[in-house]
């Protein structure tokens, strides 16, 4: 029995780290059936960085304004200072796991920092690209 | 005589004891029983919560009774108890969740209707505490405050909070970051014996 115990925190990671991939592979899917193609991780870290103008602030932000350039550690919020957690899946197991806050912050993000809601495409290429991390 | 003067003694003291039972019963009286009442009649027409006791009615504002509420809007800065606005205020907020103090703070329709319950329901004008009659006293009836920090009782409380304490402390920024100083701000705990700033210590007055 004991030599089995092993398998309790694999099981437990494993399932988790598994979760969050089918909730993106399941995200593309339904991106997919809404005009996105394949999805494209250089061209999600590419549009990542891209610069637009924030009319509010009047300053040119990316996505990396308030994440931070290194996704596995915590960004700070560029007006605020809020902590924010690191994007990488591969440190930080909520990422990526609901669906439904990935759409939230998707839409709020997108429309904040590029002033406009992201396409499909774009929020499929941008999955497959944190998704990598 | 001795009896005499032994007698008026006890009338006196008699006097004094009913007097101070009648003038602590017209206290009690005239504190909370209106507000109560009035507390009541929107609690049931919103349901949520219940009501907290005499000790947290009288020493804080309520506490944050919302789970929805808590999680969605604590994401991104400190849980504001809905006793610190009136419900015209948030209702307010609640409209123009797109625009939230320059940030784009946008609810599904299901999560913004039932955030929007719990704080119309919660607000100061439907509260009976101290705390929040305090506040409503301070705003005028045609102003919509938005910013809790802009409200007359706020600032009333804080001005002589110096900037290098607050906006100009990294460890702080802004007055809308209560938790930073205020130990017990998720407990509706505001009192000043309570505050401790980064960097700085206890606050002495």
């Amino acid at each position: 029995m004991k030599k089995y115990f092993w398998l309790i925190p694999v099981l437990l990671f494993g399932g988790q780290a598994q979760a969050g991939e089918s909730v993106v592979q399941a995200l593309t899917g339904q991106y997919q059936q809404h005009g996105a193609g394949l999805a494209d991780a250089a061209h999600g870290k590419e549009i990542w960085q891209q610069q637009h103008m924030q009319k509010k602030l009047k300053k040119r932000v990316s996505c990396a304004s308030c994440h931070g350039a290194d996704l596995r550690r915590s960004g700070e919020h560029l007006r605020t200072g809020k902590r924010i957690e690191p994007m990488a899946p591969s440190v930080n197991q909520e990422r990526l796991s609901d669906p439904k806050k990935i759409e939230k912050w998707f839409l709020r993000n997108c429309k904040w920092t590029w002033g406009r809601e992201c396409t499909t495409q774009e929020k499929a290429d941008i999955l497959a690209f944190l998704q990598s991390l | 005589m001795k009896q005499k003067l032994k007698c008026n003694r006890i009338w006196g003291m008699m006097l004094l004891v009913g007097c101070i039972m009648l003038s602590m019963g017209t206290l009690a009286w005239s504190d909370d029983d209106e507000w109560f009442e009035h507390g009541n009649k929107h609690e049931s027409e919103y349901g949520e919560g219940k009501h907290e006791s005499a000790w947290q009615r009288t020493t804080g504002v309520a506490v944050v009774s919302n789970k929805l509420y808590k999680t969605e809007c604590s994401a991104c800065h400190f849980a504001y108890q809905p006793g610190f606005l009136p419900a015209r205020s948030w209702v307010k907020m609640m409209s123009s969740l797109d625009d939230h103090f320059g940030e784009n703070a946008e609810l599904d329709a299901t999560s913004r209707t039932a955030i929007e319950q719990y704080l119309r329901g919660h607000a100061a004008d439907r509260q009976p505490n101290r705390f929040s009659r305090s506040m409503m006293r301070s705003i005028g009836k045609r102003e919509t405050p938005l910013r809790i920090s802009q409200t007359p009782y706020f600032q009333r409380k804080h001005h002589e909070v110096p900037a290098r304490m607050v906006k100009n402390n990294p460890k702080v920024r802004s007055f809308a970051n209560c938790a930073s100083c205020h130990q017990g701000a998720a407990k509706g705990q505001f009192d000043e014996d309570a505050v401790r700033i980064p960097g700085f210590g206890n606050w002495e007055d």
